[in-house]
């Protein structure tokens, strides 16, 4: 008989078949989360709303046999649940409440799926440490000292401190895979297009993907499931059907060609994080796979074109908070220019007005071509490399981040080396294809244990390759087992 | 390519309706000149025979039919004004 309290450790998969032989229910499951998140919340501050009376009524009438029926998803506060705070992380929505469900959000209800509480992030998904909140400091699990990634860094918290069953975030440079492979759990970027984006706060519109982030590959090819697929309101969702992700678990890698870029062996890279991901390679190569070197020449510009594209996509999209229709206004405005103004600048925080100037300077009259233009051509060429190596290889490997979980504090002053962070994840973004970050290992660091994340890459729509490579190399290894170092769960 | 030395926060600020104070203005300026300087290196890449990607996926003309449906009431929509009346967002004034 399965005890209460150790229930939120489950996977989606473990947690259904208990509920389904009804030796739980789901209101049980709801009320176990209740008390780990209480215990647990106060060191990592993952949660910045969460209903409790909601998810309950919720549980009460949910069939257990749909797809995710019962399962409860911790949802990052960008994705609109309707009835619910959705802050963005800013002080400038710090009152909203959302009159709506995004696409998501219904897709994972219509398949039985609670959503319980929403995360923290950066402030409009932008950073890479989940300190650009206007809210709070998440902290990582496994060393309350330092971040847990970002900007989906609550959802990756959550999901590691068994705060959450499984969690949801946008990955629009990484910031569902890097926080995955920080906290030590799994995280999908999937292909541009794959998923709707309806209800969800644009970032960069040409990047952003919402995705899951969870404790095994099965669980994420299980919401993937439930939530990907064409959207009328989404314009950019593309048509294709959507297989089974969960199909191809199981199978084995024979004849599997994985591509390994010289590119993704630069200096600066931490040495713990080299050797875990060549033993990753050997273990892929031992399960059936052949590695193939390659190259992906424009790698290096990579950084430099996000930065220009994301923040000029951002300038625009954060034109829509005018103090107008939602948010802050600020008092008294003497005229419409001090209203915007000031609205906007009390409203923002730091990080969100740098990549606002940024953004609004290269796209401005006379830096136009010389910034915006050429950054999407060499866009152009960063996909055209990922074309080029799809033709030798099945899916790409790399490590997720190039350093484990750094201090809290100690990046927040140097926006470029934050920016560093993203160099192995924000080129899939570019190229519009898929990516999982998957557990490979552990790096000693002054006496703490910190997950290392294996960046799995796949062309465009070949979720179901990244899927069966990563769950293979995944139950070959006891990595996803491993726990951080918190309170053991409560007795119940 | 530009040179970095070309930014004006202040300026920008202006374009981007975004109110900045004198310490914000002079940190950007610094921070922002190192990012454009690392920048700087997409002016090496020979482009002169590259279309301009504005999308990963090539996607053009999306339509859908144009079906009348319900969507939010005026007290729906209005449910975060920060001020309203008569079921009207109030703004600051823009006519003298």
């Amino acid at each position: 008989m399965m005890s209460l309290s150790d229930l939120p450790a489950l996977t989606i998969a473990d947690l259904q078949s208990h509920l389904r032989r009804k030796e739980i229910s789901p209101s049980e499951v709801i009320e176990s989360l209740r008390a780990r998140i209480e215990q647990v919340e106060p060191k990592i501050d993952a949660y910045l709303s969460i209903d409790f009376d909601a998810a309950l009524k919720e549980a009460d009438r949910v069939n257990v046999d749909l797809p995710l029926g019962g399962v409860p998803i911790a949802v990052k506060d960008l994705i609109n649940v309707a009835g619910q705070p959705c802050t963005c992380g800013s002080k400038i929505l710090g009152n909203y409440r959302s009159p709506y469900d995004a696409s998501v959000i219904q897709r994972l209800r219509a398949a039985g799926a609670i959503p319980l509480g929403k995360t923290n992030m950066d402030e409009f998904a932008m950073g890479s440490s989940t300190e650009n909140s206007s809210f709070k400091v998440t902290r990582n699990p496994w060393d309350v000292l330092r971040v847990p990634g970002g900007s989906s860094g609550g959802s990756a918290a959550a999901v590691a401190a068994d705060a959450a069953i499984a969690g949801l975030g946008t990955d629009t440079g990484g910031s569902i895979r890097q926080p995955a492979s920080l906290s030590g759990v799994v995280g999908v970027k999937p292909s541009y297009g794959r998923v709707s984006r309806f209800g969800v706060t644009a970032f960069a519109s040409s990047l952003d993907q919402v995705g899951p982030l969870t404790k095994t590959v099965r669980d994420a090819a299980m919401i993937m499931n439930a939530m990907a697929g064409h959207d009328r309101h989404d314009s950019t969702s593309l048509p294709d059907p959507v297989p089974d992700y969960t199909k191809d678990l199981g199978r084995d890698l024979k004849g599997m060609k994985l591509g390994v870029p010289k590119e993704y062996r630069v200096e600066g890279i931490h040495p713990q994080i080299s050797s875990a991901v060549n033993a990753a390679i050997k273990q892929l190569e031992s399960l059936g796979a052949e590695i193939v070197h390659l190259s992906l020449p424009h790698t290096d510009y990579g950084i430099a074109v996000y930065y220009f594209i994301a923040t000029a996509e951002a300038s625009a999209n954060l034109a829509r908070f005018d103090g107008v229709r939602y948010g802050y206004r600020a008092k008294n405005a003497n005229d419409l220019l001090d209203h915007y103004g000031r609205a906007r600048g009390e409203g923002f925080g730091e990080e969100v007005k740098r990549r606002i100037i940024l953004g609004t300077y290269v796209l401005s009259s006379g830096y136009y071509d010389a910034y915006y233009v050429r950054a999407q051509k060499v866009r152009e060429l960063i996909r055209q490399d990922f074309v080029n190596a799809f033709e030798k290889c099945d899916a790409i490997i790399s490590p997720t981040s190039p350093e484990p979980a750094f201090k809290l504090g100690e990046r927040t002053a140097n926006p470029l080396a934050m920016y560093l962070a993203d160099i192995f994840t924000n080129t899939a973004n570019l190229a519009g294809i898929c990516g999982i970050s998957v557990p490979c290992g552990f790096a000693k660091v002054n006496g703490s244990q910190l997950p290392i994340g294996l960046q799995i890459l796949g062309k465009s729509l070949d979720e179901e390759r990244i899927f069966q490579i990563a769950h293979a190399y995944e139950q070959s290894t006891d990595w996803h087992k491993a726990k951080p170092p918190l309170p053991a769960r409560l007795n119940a | 390519m530009a040179t970095s030395t070309d930014l004006d926060v202040g300026y920008v600020s202006k374009l981007a309706r975004l109110n900045l104070t004198e310490e914000e203005t002079k940190r950007f300026q610094k921070q922002l000149a190192d990012v454009l300087k690392y920048a700087e290196k997409l002016g090496e890449v020979d482009v002169s025979s590259v279309e301009a990607a504005a999308h990963g996926v090539p996607m053009f003309n999306v339509f859908r039919e144009d079906q009348p449906c319900d969507w939010f009431t005026a007290d729906e929509a209005l449910s975060n004004a920060p001020a309203k009346a008569n079921q009207l967002f109030v703004v600051t004034k823009v006519v003298e």
